[in-house]
């Protein structure tokens, strides 16, 4: 046990003296959330858009309030001609304009009919639609308060109600995903590193020649980084909690130990890696490819996995990050129980054992 | 039961073309209390032997055993009682000098103090800096160190790979000389050095030579196995007289050594007249021929032509 001790020590000491690393490992969560919760965002807010009013008569006027008055939309220019329109989108000013027929108004008492169009720039074509979407339930809404209480006979009215993100917040997605980018990265990446370093500074060679357990090594180089992933964890959801307003919705206790479960099967992972790279280099390349983009592409953080072709969905299940990302999802933003989320804990932890026999069967008590 | 025999031991290595042969079959056994040197060349297999010895490596075939322990099947046991100073400096260079010893003293399963008195005298050359990290020693000093982590949990058996690569003339001394004080401890030296010189400091050496041993005896049985009269030639043009010499018929082998050439001649008869002759036809000044001691460098030259 002293021996245990010892090492975990001296493998403390070479994180906390290699400062600029600490300094990357604690800092890089926090900075990602950053990225993605105020800049890296899809969603759609403070659109630029202009507004080509040739009626400037009561309503007319109302909706274009109406409109610039919300969060989506931003009114930066009125035009007067459709030549107008073409040159500000041309110049790339807005995203989209609004244009009001000629008697807007009149048409619109008198002949119970009128029109208004909008031009979006679709060379975004999620944004455009986004944003003809949301224009359009607001001239709706501006309709409803025309006539209030007639209505139309024979009306099918859709109710939408958005579950668990009611405001349709970006940072319900990506926190989760974060959560398992940075795990993956710190605790497999770092590990992985760690033990190659011994192997390629040479004092690999010198720890095998002494009583030292072989797996023992492997497991006292984790648990430093099992402590700095908790850090992380802990930074992360104190972020999303208070800087971004996404609440822990179920139970911390199981979101903490799914999110152990999680670390160990990332370390488990980091020591097979180690296993066969022979340089830090190789380590670390090893682990971009095989745990960075994996995790970015296949945990369905980013892009969907139901739009993914089949083949591509059946690799998706043998990425780690998939897992963690829905048992994250359905206990932090849903607030289910473990009831809900039990399968997917099963299969992260036969990847674990999986992984770790791997390893252990695989380790070499000595050099080649 | 002796500390360490070595049978047959055959090391290959893969290669581009084929197999790298590190080790042709070499067997040789060393006493208890012996400081036994591996002498040879860059290359020649030292390395690799230290490694199997030490259960880092598994040979092709042959047997080897540590303190009466096999190296493939008690491997255990053999890695708590050996020390082990690798040819490269192997300790954790962000740690002090006092936490590396710590933690080597740790993983034995002892403590600095239990065998402070083994390591008194070389610790105490580099206790001034025990703060400072160990990345940030002077070369001799990183050698002192080195040893001393390979010496706190009190092996039978100290494998020391080239331990002197590297460090000066004054700081090799002194390391052999802690070596002789191991040696009264009763501890068991596997010494390795390219250093011909280190050779007579040794109790009994093997000369390897391309993954082959070419000769195991004392340092003065080796010098006494070379029969023929060396002799020892300078003149003004070295270069010149160096294929001079070599282009005369009779002359078996002739080499740099320092300042002079090594001479040695096929037969016996008329060598220094020979060396006379070559010196007046060539038109050299200021020549000195005498007659020399053979020591292990020429042992060694004139084994590895045989």
């Amino acid at each position: 046990m002293k021996q245990f001790l010892i090492f975990v020590k001296k493998e403390w000491l070479h994180i906390w003296r290699d400062r600029r690393t600490l300094f990357i490992l604690l800092f890089m969560p926090i900075i990602q959330i950053i990225l993605y919760g105020f800049a890296l965002t899809n969603e759609v807010k403070n659109s630029k858009i202009a507004i080509f009013d040739q009626s400037k008569d009561e309503a007319t006027v109302n909706i274009s309030d109406k409109i610039a008055a919300s969060r989506y939309f931003n009114l930066v220019k009125n035009v007067y001609s459709y030549k107008d329109i073409e040159a500000t989108f041309r110049k790339g000013e807005i995203r989209m304009a609004i244009v009001f027929p000629r008697g807007f108004r009149y048409d619109l008492l008198h002949s119970n009919h009128a029109q208004i169009q909008l031009i979006a720039d679709a060379s975004d074509p999620n944004t455009a639609n986004t944003l003809t979407n949301y224009a359009t339930s607001i001239i709706n809404d501006y309709q409803q308060t025309l006539n209030p209480g007639e209505g139309l006979p024979y009306t099918i009215k859709t109710q939408v109600r958005m579950l668990y993100n009611p405001e349709l917040k970006g940072a319900y997605n990506f926190v989760p995903g974060v959560m398992a980018l940075v795990l993956m990265l710190v605790c497999a990446m770092m590990t992985s590193i760690a033990i190659v370093k011994e192997k390629e500074m040479g004092t690999m060679e010198v720890i095998l020649v002494s009583p030292l357990k072989p797996f023992r090594i492997i497991i006292a180089k984790t648990i430093p980084y099992l402590l700095v992933s908790m850090l992380n964890i802990a930074s992360i959801l104190l972020l999303s909690v208070y800087a971004l307003d996404v609440p822990i919705a179920g139970n911390l206790g199981l979101l903490i130990a799914e999110s152990i479960l999680f670390t160990i099967t990332s370390l488990s992972v980091g020591i097979l890696i180690s296993n066969t790279a022979k340089t830090q280099q190789t380590a670390m390349f090893t682990s971009m490819m095989s745990l960075f983009l994996p995790t970015l592409l296949f945990s369905g953080f980013m892009f969907p996995i139901e739009n993914m072709p089949v083949p591509l969905q059946i690799i998706s299940n043998i990425v780690p990050a998939k897992w963690y990302f829905i048992i994250v999802k359905e206990v932090m933003i849903k607030g289910l129980g473990f009831a809900a989320v039990w399968k997917e804990t099963m299969i992260l932890i036969a990847m674990t054992a999986a992984l770790l026999g791997v390893s252990i069967y695989k380790f070499k008590i000595r050099l080649a | 039961m002796k500390p360490i025999t070595v049978e047959n031991i055959v090391k290959t290595y893969p290669a581009k073309n084929g197999v790298v042969t590190a080790l042709k079959g070499i067997s040789f056994a060393v006493d208890k209390g012996e400081i036994f040197g591996l002498i040879g060349p860059d290359g020649a297999g030292k390395t690799s032997l230290f490694r199997i010895l030490t259960t880092l490596l598994l040979a092709d075939s042959g047997s080897a055993s540590i303190d009466g322990f096999d190296v493939i099947s008690d491997y255990k046991q053999i890695r708590k009682r050996v020390g082990y100073m690798p040819g490269k400096f192997s300790l954790y260079q962000d740690l002090s000098v006092q936490e590396n010893l710590e933690f080597f003293a740790t993983i034995f399963n002892t403590t600095i103090k239990e065998n402070y008195d083994l390591v008194k005298e070389i610790y105490q050359q580099i206790e001034p800096f025990k703060t400072r990290k160990a990345g940030q020693l002077s070369g001799g000093m990183k050698q002192k160190l080195a040893l001393c982590c390979a010496l706190i949990h009190k092996p039978s058996v100290l494998f020391l790979d080239e331990p002197t690569t590297g460090v000066d003339a004054v700081s090799r001394k002194e390391f052999w000389e802690m070596l002789y004080r191991l040696k009264v401890q009763g501890i068991t030296m596997l010494v390795s050095t390219p250093y011909m010189d280190e050779a007579s400091l040794c109790d009994r050496v093997a000369l390897i030579q391309k993954g082959e041993l070419l000769s195991v005896n004392t340092p003065k049985g080796i010098t006494g196995e070379f029969k023929k009269p060396l002799w020892s030639v300078k003149a003004n043009d070295m270069f010149r007289l160096m294929n001079d010499i070599k282009k005369d018929a009779s002359v078996e082998s002739c080499y740099p050594f320092g300042q002079v050439h090594h001479v040695v001649f096929k037969t016996q008869e008329n060598s220094k007249e020979e060396l006379e002759r070559i010196a007046y036809t060539g038109n050299y000044s200021e020549v000195e021929i005498n007659l020399i001691e053979p020591n292990i460098e020429d042992c060694f030259m004139a084994l590895m032509q045989a």
